[in-house]
C-alpha cells in the first residue's frame, strides 16, 4: 500500500515532513480521516488535534485551525500555530 | 601645554569607550542578521502551501470574494508603515518614512484619505511629535517578529477593510510600507498593495505553467474554504514584510555601527598625533626655557 507524504506547517517553520498511513484531523464538519488513494481536497480545520499514524507510531498535535489539502497523496497540513510539544516526545 | 595633552588623552579614551560599544553593537546585530534571515526562509513552506492552496481555490470558483474585488470609490486608504523600534540603525526608518510620505502625497493627490497604521516605535514617535492622527500601532517585536502581531495586524486590518468607509470609519484600500531586504548590502523601502488582493492572479498564472491542479473537493464549499484562506493569506504576507523588514534593520544597523566604530578608530588616530604632538612641543619648550635660563645665568656672572 502506498504511503501519504505529509507535511504538517506552520506560520513560521515547518514543523513536522513524513510518510504516514492515515492522518486524522477535525475539520468544521467533523472529523476528517485521509487514508492514501484519497480524492484530492481542500479542508478548513477547526481547532484540536491532528493525528498522523506513522510508521513510528501515533503521532498527535494540537492545532488552533488551519488548512488540509491532499492531492496525489500528498497532505498537506497548514495551521498559523502548532502546539509541537506532544511532537517531541 | 600640560592641559592640552589631558585634554586629548580625554578625548581619545572616551571615544575608545565608544568604539567598544558601537562594535559591540555591531557584532551583535551581524549575529541577529543572520538569525532573521534564517526566519525568512522558514516562514516560506507555510507562504508557499497557502499561496498555492489561494491559486487553487481561484481557479476553480469564479466567485468573486469580498476581499479581492475592488471597491468602486476608494475615499479611504489604509497605510501600514512598518519601521523599526530603535535608532542606530542609519537611514533605516528615515527611508521607510520618507518613502510612506510620497505615498501618502500620490493618494492625497488621488483624492483619498490616508490612514496611517504604524508599527514600530519610531514611525509613532514621528507621528506623536508632528502631531499626526493615526489609525493604530503595533510596538515592542520590530526586530524579531512574532506571528502572533502578524495576525493581530491582519485581522484589524481586514476588519477595517470590510467596514464601509462612509459611516464606519473603515478603509476601501490597503496598502503596506516596509524595506525589502535584497541583500546584506542593499535594502530597498517597497510599497505593496495588500487589499483588494491581485497577487493571486499573478501568482495562479506562474503555477499554472508549473502544473495542473486536479479537480479539489471543498470542505465544506468554495466559498467557506475562501473566506477562511483569505484572510490567512494576507496573515502571511504581513508576516513575510514584517521579517523582511526585521532583517533589513538588522542589516542596517550592522553597517550603520560598522561605519561608526571606522569613524571611532579613524578619530582616536588622530588625537593620538595631535597628543604626541602637543607632548612633543612642550618637551621642546621645556628645553628651550632650561638652555634659555642657563644663558641668561652665564651672561649675568
Amino acid at each position: 500500500m502506498s504511503q501519504l507524504q505529509v507535511e504538517l506547517v506552520a506560520a513560521d517553520r515547518k514543523v513536522w515532513e513524513g510518510e504516514a498511513s492515515q492522518v486524522s484531523a477535525r475539520s468544521i464538519e467533523g472529523e476528517l480521516g485521509i487514508m492514501p488513494g484519497h480524492t484530492p481536497l481542500l479542508g478548513v480545520l477547526v481547532e484540536g488535534d491532528v493525528t498522523i499514524h506513522g510508521e513510528g507510531g501515533k503521532r498527535t498535535v494540537r492545532i488552533d485551525g488551519g488548512f488540509l489539502s491532499v492531492d496525489h497523496d500528498r497532505v498537506t497540513i497548514l495551521a498559523e500555530s502548532v502546539d509541537a510539544a506532544e511532537l517531541a516526545k | 601645554m600640560g592641559a592640552q595633552i589631558r585634554e586629548y588623552r580625554q578625548r581619545i579614551r572616551s571615544v575608545s569607550a565608544t568604539k567598544k560599544i558601537t562594535r559591540a553593537m555591531e557584532l551583535m546585530a551581524a549575529s541577529r542578521v543572520v538569525k532573521a534571515q534564517q526566519a525568512v526562509r522558514e516562514s516560506t513552506p507555510y507562504a508557499r502551501a497557502i499561496t498555492r492552496a489561494v491559486s487553487a481555490v481561484a481557479t476553480f470558483s469564479n466567485e468573486d470574494h469580498v476581499l479581492t474585488t475592488e471597491k468602486e470609490t476608494v475615499k479611504r486608504a489604509a497605510v501600514l508603515i512598518i519601521t523599526s523600534d530603535r535608532g542606530l540603525a542609519g537611514a533605516y526608518s528615515s527611508a521607510v518614512i520618507k518613502e510612506s510620505e510620497r505615498l501618502l502625497q500620490r493618494l492625497r493627490d488621488e483624492g483619498k484619505e490616508p490612514v496611517p497604521y504604524l508599527v514600530g516605535r519610531k514611525a509613532v514617535g514621528y507621528y506623536t511629535f508632528r502631531d499626526r492622527p493615526f489609525a493604530a500601532e503595533w510596538t515592542g517585536d520590530s526586530e524579531k517578529p512574532s506571528f502572533e502581531t502578524a495576525r493581530e495586524i491582519g485581522r484589524r486590518l481586514v476588519d477595517d477593510f470590510l467596514k464601509d468607509s462612509d459611516t464606519e470609519g473603515g478603509v476601501d484600500e490597503v496598502h503596506v510600507v516596509y524595506t525589502r531586504f535584497v541583500s546584506m548590502v542593499t535594502q530597498e523601502p517597497e510599497v505593496i498593495r495588500l487589499l483588494p488582493l491581485e497577487i493571486v492572479e499573478q501568482e495562479m498564472a506562474e503555477a499554472a505553467d508549473a502544473e495542473l491542479f486536479p479537480l479539489y473537493e471543498f470542505e465544506p464549499s468554495v466559498e467557506e474554504v475562501l473566506d477562511a484562506l483569505l484572510p490567512k493569506y494576507v496573515n502571511s504576507r504581513l508576516f513575510n514584510c514584517m521579517l523582511q523588514a526585521a532583517a533589513s534593520e538588522l542589516a542596517a544597523r550592522q553597517r550603520a555601527m560598522k561605519s561608526a566604530t571606522d569613524n571611532a578608530e579613524e578619530l582616536v588616530k588622530k588625537y593620538t598625533r595631535l597628543a604626541n604632538q602637543a607632548r612633543q612641543a612642550e618637551i621642546t619648550q621645556e628645553i628651550s626655557e632650561i638652555v634659555g635660563g642657563a644663558s641668561a645665568l652665564a651672561e649675568s656672572k
